[in-house]
């Protein structure tokens, strides 16, 4: 899952992935390997760990950076979240007395599973994080990313307090009323214009379409615990039966504890290449709706200018500095530009890619699954009535 | 060679609305096809099962015909509070081998139309429960009489009929059956239980889905009922019953009031029941019964935690399907909105997809349902008749040591008597002890018929269970195939779509 990246111009090749992590009791900690030939590190390869909070810092970093705003900048990935996983653990600990060794055994290696599965999954994305930084011409060259990688002390970054956060959620206040006045403006530009059409619209319908997926994907949960209890039930009822029956129960309980763990499998499949690739797609199109804004922003500074030295001319005040003004926002306004359609083309052609190999996976994971399920079922139905 | 007789019911359903002159009542007609076949043993019982979801409808009369019949025409022992005329419908029927029949079965009749009504019920108030009737139609095929010999299709006296039928009358008709024949160790099936909730919104005229499932529910629960009676060789055979299959009218209002009080009092007289068995400590000198009881104690334990998984089952399977419904709308509404035409169409087709898969996802919880979850239901409801056979064959060991104790302390009594002057008083005490020696002969005699009636029930029993376990886990294992098999057509030709994208 590392990328590798070579830029041509330099020849330097910069590769990173979380090679290692570590769940503690309220903080995952990743270690983060970097093999690279860019000539300002020290050595070419090196580990350091991180925590959620640093990539944060490197994401905002990022986002508050002037010289970035025609980017699309990668999203960060969301918190690290075991709470309902460790609550569920926590109940059955507590359970332990209501069930039997068998029971209690199996409910533990489904939530340790499951555990270990959001593991995997929040290592996933903040692998991705890095690895979209790295893939980046202008990003992966950015300082504070070099140290994130390299600097093997901690980098104190505290996250945000209350007075911060409220700052922040302000900030998201007038960005989005601006939005709103800005998106009203017609854009002269048909590629801009089409996109923030498109960006809306796709934007609200991926946040629809990813908590369905999840709300689908859960009820699948809930039926394979389900059939793993009945699995359960099936075999008691086997021990204890002395009529024919018993051979018959324990041959269905071991079907459906074989096929619940498909049905498991399934869901988890479906989370992986379904859940998450709509949740990212989320991200990445409120990354893009953020950057159309700040042209749009850009785009209002320079039409503020024009007027200011229109109004500068008249009065024939200032002028000099109204042009400076004028000159800066327009050259301003046109990188943005430049840099904004390009990223605006790569992000459609990311977004295919990974929507074609995600739905194909899927199918074919479907595919793998059902027929899987089917094989069970007929081999044990096979056998069933061959003995009745 | 013994007679085995092939009963096939088949119970659909009509609501029909009342006209407004009538105070909210709502007539649900339930129309039973019952289709019987009389062939030898030998012959292997054909599945002429219909589309119910019932278990399938083998029944073997019982190895012993000699007692069958002789209980059949038998009198029932007269403790139980409500006692209906015992009706007889003609002569019973010999003991027949038959040679294998050669006629046809007959086709089902079609189903009654949405406008029949029952029209003796418009007059009558009834309780909750009462407003909704049922059709049965009743074909009987005929097989030919070969000489002298009658076969035992004369149980019935037309090959086909139909009557209708009132949920309170299959109540009805399980109190009777349950008062005549549970206290002498018969295991007689369950009715259906009543369901408030679900039968108001069925009067109050809803025509919803949850009505219709709960209208569905109570059909299906009616057909696997009358099945399980019927196939019960000594209940098909009394005559409360062939009446209820064959007239086309029952005793209406009274039976139905009475049989509230009537529910009531064995409800009173099954409490004092569970307060006595507390106190009867039986010398248990057949460990077969000690062995058999807790055994359906275990049963019953394990059946009822898998009953309440498999509800669990059939519930997330609805919300998966409800769940997959929206996300395949969900799913259209991104495809519209993606401006790649092919990434557009693969999104378009992945919702028509889920959209077929959610439909899959609801038969599956009906198939859980249906055969899974009230297989299940029935047989927890079995087992509390099973275990009140025990019941009352305890109670009737303790009434034969009642009658036995009371015997000695008369003889007692009796003995000091021999020495006083009072001669009538000992006139009458030898009259008692005379009584009493014959409750007790009689007391031992009824202990060793239940108990002889139990072993013959367990015995069905058990091997009825056998069967419909086998039989409706074999046939929702077949659902789950299918399933599955339709989700591989689904994914396959999904997957070139998915690939098409460029």
């Amino acid at each position: 899952s590392a990328v590798l990246n070579v830029d041509l111009q330099t020849d330097a090749m910069l590769q990173v992935d979380i090679s290692d992590a570590l769940s503690e009791r309220d903080k995952v900690k990743f270690t983060v390997h970097t093999k690279s030939t860019l000539p300002n590190f020290k050595q070419n390869e090196f580990s350091v760990v991180r925590q959620h909070e640093e990539f944060i810092w490197l994401h905002d970093s990022f986002v508050e950076n002037e010289e970035y705003a025609g980017y699309i900048i990668p999203p960060a990935p969301p918190r690290p979240d075991f709470d309902a996983s460790r609550e569920k653990l926590q109940k059955l600990g507590e359970g332990e007395g209501s069930m039997t060794k068998e029971e209690f055994t199996k409910m533990k290696q489904e939530l340790e599973a499951e555990y270990l599965a959001i593991f995997k999954k929040t290592v996933a994305m903040h692998e991705v994080f890095l690895c979209r930084v790295a893939a980046h011409p202008v990003l992966r060259k950015d300082l504070n990313f070099h140290v994130f990688l390299e600097y093997n002390q901690d980098l104190s970054v505290r996250g945000k307090n209350k007075k911060e956060k409220l700052e922040d959620f302000f900030k998201n206040v007038v960005k989005s009323a601006d939005g709103v006045l800005v998106a009203g403006v017609k854009d002269v530009d048909d590629f801009f214009e089409h996109e923030k059409t498109f960006l809306l619209e796709y934007h609200n319908r991926v946040k629809d379409a990813s908590a369905k997926s999840d709300r689908m994907i859960r009820s699948h949960k809930n039926a394979a615990d389900d059939i793993n209890r009945i699995a359960s039930s099936l075999y008691t009822l086997g021990t204890q039966d002395s009529t024919d029956l018993c051979k018959f129960f324990l041959k269905v309980s071991e079907l459906f504890e074989k096929t619940r763990k498909i049905e498991a499998r399934i869901a988890a499949d479906e989370d992986l290449k379904l859940a998450d690739l709509l949740k990212y797609y989320l991200r990445e199109s409120q990354a893009a709706k953020d950057l159309l804004y700040r042209r749009s922003r850009a785009l209002v500074d320079y039409e503020n200018a024009n007027k200011a030295l229109d109004k500068a001319r008249a009065k024939n005040r200032d002028v000099l500095q109204a042009e400076t003004s004028q000159q800066l926002c327009c050259h301003k306004f046109e990188k943005i530009s430049e840099s904004a359609k390009q990223e605006l083309i790569d992000f459609k052609t990311r977004r295919v890619a990974a929507f074609r190999k995600n739905l194909v996976e899927l199918a074919e994971l479907e595919l793998k699954h059902a027929k899987g399920n089917l094989q069970l079922l007929q081999g044990c139905l096979g056998i069933l009535k061959g003995n009745t | 060679m013994s007679l085995c007789t092939e009963l096939v019911l088949d119970i659909t359903y009509h609501q029909v609305k009342a006209p407004l002159f009538l105070v909210a009542q709502d007539l649900t007609l339930f129309c039973i096809c019952v289709n019987v076949q009389s062939q030898p043993a030998s012959l292997a019982a054909e599945d002429i099962s219909t589309n119910s979801n019932g278990p399938k409808q083998d029944s073997l009369f019982d190895d012993d015909p000699e007692d069958l019949f002789a209980e059949a025409t038998e009198e029932v022992s007269l403790d139980s509070p409500e006692r209906d005329v015992l009706l007889s419908d003609g002569p019973s029927p010999a003991i027949t081998p038959i040679t294998p029949p050669t006629s046809v079965i007959t086709p089902r009749i079609g189903h009654t139309h949405d406008d029949m009504f029952t029209h003796s019920s418009f007059d009558e108030i009834e309780e909750e429960e009462g407003g909704d009737s049922f059709d049965i139609h009743i074909s009987v095929s005929d097989p030919e009489k070969v000489g002298e010999y009658m076969t035992s299709m004369s149980l019935f006296k037309r090959s086909e009929f139909a009557v209708k039928r009132r949920f309170s009358d299959f109540l009805g008709l399980h109190s009777k059956l349950a008062s005549k024949y549970l206290h002498i160790g018969y295991i007689v099936p369950p009715a259906p239980e009543k369901s408030i909730v679900g039968m108001t919104k069925v009067k109050v005229g809803k025509e919803d889905q949850s009505s219709n499932e709960f209208v569905e529910k109570r059909r299906s629960a009616l057909e696997r009922y009358l099945m399980r009676t019927v196939k019960h060789p000594i209940l098909l055979k009394d005559p409360d019953v062939l009446q209820f299959l064959e007239s086309s009218e029952l005793p209406r209002a009274v039976s139905t009031q009475a049989l509230s009080s009537a529910g009531l009092l064995r409800m009173v007289n099954k409490a004092a029941d569970a307060v006595n068995k507390m106190t009867i400590k039986m010398n248990e000198s057949d460990a077969w019964f000690e062995e058999k009881q807790q055994h359906f104690e275990n049963l019953d334990v394990q059946l009822r935690k898998l009953h309440t998984s498999v509800e669990s089952l059939v519930c997330h399977r609805k919300e998966l399907s409800v769940n997959t419904a929206q996300f395949a709308k969900s799913a259209a509404m991104l495809g519209n909105s993606e401006d790649h035409t092919a990434l557009s169409r693969a999104l378009s087709q992945l919702a028509e997809v889920e959209e077929k898969i959610d439909q899959l996802h609801q038969d599956q919880a009906n198939a859980d349902f249906y055969l899974f979850s009230e297989l299940l239901g029935d047989y927890v409801r079995l087992l509390t008749a099973v275990k009140g056979v025990f019941d009352h064959r305890m109670k009737t060991w303790q009434k034969w040591q009642d009658s036995q104790m009371l015997l000695q302390k008369k003889r007692e009594a009796e003995a000091k008597l021999q020495f006083t002057n009072k001669p009538d008083k000992l006139q009458q005490a030898k009259d008692e002890i005379k009584e009493l020696e014959g409750k007790v002969q009689q007391g031992e005699r009824d202990f060793e018929q239940i108990s002889k009636t139990i072993r013959k029930e367990v015995s069905r029993f058990e091997k009825e269970r056998v069967k419909d376990f086998k039989t409706i886990i074999i046939k929702y294992l077949e659902s789950l195939v299918q399933t599955q098999q339709q989700l591989i057509k689904y994914w396959e030709a999904f997957l070139p779509e998915a690939k098409a994208i460029s």
